[in-house]
């Protein structure tokens, strides 16, 4: 029926790989109790999946529930693997994989510190307006900018400040949930 | 009812409440306030161990032989590290436990204090679900969870730290019925499996022509139905039947339709026929890469249908045709019913090619051995041990070695639950305390650890435990005078060049056995091993039985590393078997 050509944590596998690594953000609903986030870190790590991105925060405090937002890189089968590994541990509920469920929205926050005076100082604030970042501190010779959006927006804008003086960046990481009436 | 009683009081009332009768532990400083509730009751009975890694593989022989789940306890520090072993062990083979640890108080977690350790980190991931308790409130019903946890779904092990003060404190205990539905109202496995999916997979082995079942240990955890719905299906469709080496006992040796175990040292005929079937039934089995072989050529034209309870097995190293989520039993018990709706015949005739075929490769004997009038042929001693022990209630484990899979090869067995060995982790030193535990649970019956000579030594301490609790288990030693399938692998992957794989000052076991307290026997001569063996089983109490068998035997058939399934060693290619493998191979393990 089907030539088995695929990847596996065999022994025995030689072939080579012929999936390629897609990125997926998926989505987790788990109890929020001591040990969760390290339940899903531990998984990832002893499975040698990889993670780009992680945020976790309750959501439904009533309920005891945590969201934990995972942005991962793999082939088709290792993504089901990462879904299916994850809905096996005790204290998660839910495991949605937003990328392959069609339509979601991303975001994430940044947190940007930019030095500098003179021309370079203008004409970042003129960018920041432009990218709709606010000014959350500022002092004479710098500004916390904060900007909000998905994460290849915050990516360009920290790319247009690298040369205007930027000094550090925090990231949130990404937060997602999928469009249309329909909850998790 | 909800009643006032101390942290250590509840624990020894959720047990009795879970129905447990035997505990596997060993004391320490955290440990004591439960010692001393245990002390003051009589419905529980602690078994001494005399290693923490002893009481682990105890209740998963316990577990395994009974369907119940096994139990241990053990103090906090050195005696939650020492029961890392088997918990990974349990978790690998799917055997439901429950440890409790004791921890050092809540107060000094975090401190370095005098044996602390971090049990939840180290052993959430060899456990199923671990919980730290900090609260006395919480204690029965984290109990009562991890009972819930620990045997239901795919069975696994459970671990429940609790700090020396919850132990101590007062709070209220609330029974099973009182403490509603768990907490994690995340956790609800799969059972029945989808009808569609299954009447899908009856649909399947009606056109079937060349079928097999293909069974696991799945089908032994969902419990003794499950064995008798398999053995009617597999009368009601005529199909043969092979099994991993978990799963033997599922399906009885003496049937027509028996294959013997597959996978890397598993009989030819059953290895060829899955390599060349148009139907592979998968139940309660993992394709484990013993099992495979080399995957991109396992079973290369055949439809899979996969049947197990955790749907992260489905698919991870084989892609599968229908897969079916739920209990063996229940999977099992539809087909039967679907099968017999549907037809009412046997598939004699539509697969009497198939049955042509596989004769053929039963006739080539894989299991045949030379054997000799002046050395002891392991696989003769295992013949001859199970001529010994026929009809009688027979329990084997094992350790882990050439002389598990000889016993494998050539001990069958009639009914599930009567072979307990280490599959997944492969630990040595898991059969004379299996062999303990499965004896506690079933204190009449005749109860074999078949071993090896260095495997035993790494938990024969557990001889001592037998002594004190007069546990009469057989440990039938295949002393070879190494480690047998290490340097069998040497042979085949190193030139032959035996690199630490010899046992050497090796103890005189009959001294042992008689310094433990126990009997020691020892035979070398193929002429006398009947009755030595007949000594061994008219002895009442524990016995070592070091058999000195041929030194250089090879453990086969084998399917080496890197090679698919129809292209295995078979006996008579005894030369050189180090020139099997290629370069690649020899990576593997
Ligand atoms: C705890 C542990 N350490 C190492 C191994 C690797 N290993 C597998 S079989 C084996 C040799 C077993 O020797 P013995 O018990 O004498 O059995 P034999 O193969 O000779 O029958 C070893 C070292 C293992 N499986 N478990
Ligand atoms: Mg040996």
């Amino acid at each position: 029926m089907n030539a088995h050509l695929q990847p596996s944590g065999s022994a025995y596998f030689l072939a080579a790989e012929t999936q390629v690594p897609e990125r997926h953000t998926l989505s987790v609903l788990v109890d929020n109790e001591p040990g969760i986030l390290a339940r899903i870190v531990g998984l990832f790590a002893a499975r040698g999946y990889n993670i780009d991105s992680l945020t976790v925060s309750e959501t439904e405090h009533e309920k005891g529930l945590s969201r934990i937002t995972v942005v991962t890189v793999a082939t088709p089968k290792v993504l089901t693997q990462i879904k299916l590994q994850l809905e096996r541990l005790i204290p998660v509920h839910r495991v949605h994989d937003l990328t392959s469920e069609g339509k979601s929205l991303e975001r994430e926050l940044a947190l940007i510190k930019v030095g500098g005076s003179g021309e370079p100082r203008a004409e970042a604030l003129r960018l920041a307006d432009a990218f709709r970042a606010q000014i959350v501190d500022a002092t004479t010779e710098s500004f916390v900018f904060e900007v909000t959006g998905k994460p290849s927006k915050i990516d360009s804008f920290i790319a247009l400040m690298m040369p205007l003086g930027l000094i550090e960046v925090v990231r949130t990481g990404l937060a997602a949930i999928s469009r249309g009436p329909e909850g998790m | 009812m909800a009643e006032q009683m101390t942290g250590a009081e509840m624990v020894i009332q959720a047990l009795v409440d879970n129905g447990v009768e035997h505990i596997f532990g060993y004391p320490g400083g955290a440990a004591l306030p439960i010692y001393d509730a245990m002390f003051q009751q009589d419905k529980v009975q602690h078994i001494l161990v005399r290693h923490e890694q002893g009481a682990t593989h105890m209740a998963e022989g316990y577990a395994r032989s009974t369907g119940k789940v096994g139990v241990v306890l053990v103090t906090s520090g050195p005696g939650a590290t020492n029961a890392v072993t088997g918990l990974t062990d349990a978790l690998m083979d799917s055997i439901p436990l429950v440890c409790i640890t004791a921890q050092v108080p809540t107060t000094l977690i975090g401190s370095d204090a005098f044996q602390e350790c971090d049990t939840v980190g180290i052993t959430r991931s060899c456990t199923k679900h671990n919980y730290l308790v900090k609260s006395v409130n919480d204690l029965s019903r984290v109990m009562h969870e991890a009972f819930h946890i620990a045997n239901s779904g795919r069975p696994g092990p459970v671990l429940v730290d609790i700090p020396k003060d919850v132990q101590f404190a007062l709070g209220t205990y609330l029974g099973i019925d009182e403490v509603g539905a768990s907490r994690h109202k995340s956790y609800h496995p799969a059972t029945s499996g989808d009808s569609k999916a299954i009447e899908a997979a009856v649909d399947m082995m009606l056109k079937a022509e060349r079928p097999i079942f293909y069974t696991g240990g799945g089908i032994i955890n969902s419990g003794p139905e499950a064995s008798e719905k398999l053995r009617e299906l597999a009368e009601l469709t005529g199909f043969p039947v092979t099994s991993t080496l978990m799963g033997l006992g599922a399906f009885p040796g003496s049937n027509p339709q028996w294959m013997g175990m597959l996978g890397m040292h598993g009989t030819y005929e059953a290895n060829m026929a899955m390599h060349d079937c148009d139907l592979m039934i998968n139940i309660g089995a993992r394709f484990d890469d013993r099992i495979t072989g080399r995957i991109d050529a396992f079973s290369p034209g055949s439809t899979k249908i996969h049947v197990d309870i955790d749907p992260s097995s489905i698919g991870k190293n084989v892609r599968t045709d229908l897969a079916i989520v739920g209990d063996c039993g229940a999977v099992l018990e539809e087909m039967v019913r679907l099968w017999r709706s549907k037809t009412n015949q046997p598939r004699t005739e539509a697969i009497a090619p198939w049955w042509e075929e596989i004769k053929g490769w039963r006739a080539r004997n894989s299991l045949g051995f030379k054997n000799s009038d002046t050395t002891i042929k392991p696989q003769y001693a295992i013949q001859r041990l199970y001529e010994a022990t026929k009809g009688r209630e027979v329990y084997i484990t094992t350790e882990v070695g050439q002389h598990q899979m000889w016993a494998a090869q050539h001990f069958p067995f009639e009914m599930p639950n009567r072979w307990m060995t280490s599959g997944g982790l492969g630990t040595m030193g898991y059969g004379l305390p299996a062999a303990v535990g499965v004896q506690v649970a079933h204190p009449d019956a005749l109860v074999i650890d078949i071993a090896g000579e260095a495997s035993v030594q790494m938990t024969m301490q557990e001889l001592s435990t037998a002594v004190q609790y007069r546990l009469p288990i057989k440990v039938f030693i295949l002393n070879n005078e190494r480690m047998g399938m290490v340097r069998q692998w040497q042979d085949l992957l190193h030139g032959g060049r035996y690199a630490h794989s010899y046992s050497e000052s090796l103890p005189d076991f009959v001294k042992l056995a008689e310094a433990y307290g126990g009997k020691g026997i020892r035979c070398d001569d193929p002429a006398k091993l009947d009755a030595a063996i007949q000594e061994m089983l008219d002895y009442d109490g524990p016995v070592l039985f070091d058999c000195l068998v041929e030194k250089h035997e090879n453990c086969l058939p084998m399917i080496p590393s890197g090679k698919p399934h129809n292209e295995m060693i078979l006996p008579d290619f005894e030369d050189d078997i180090g020139a099997v493998i290629d370069e690649k191979g020899r990576q593997l393990v």
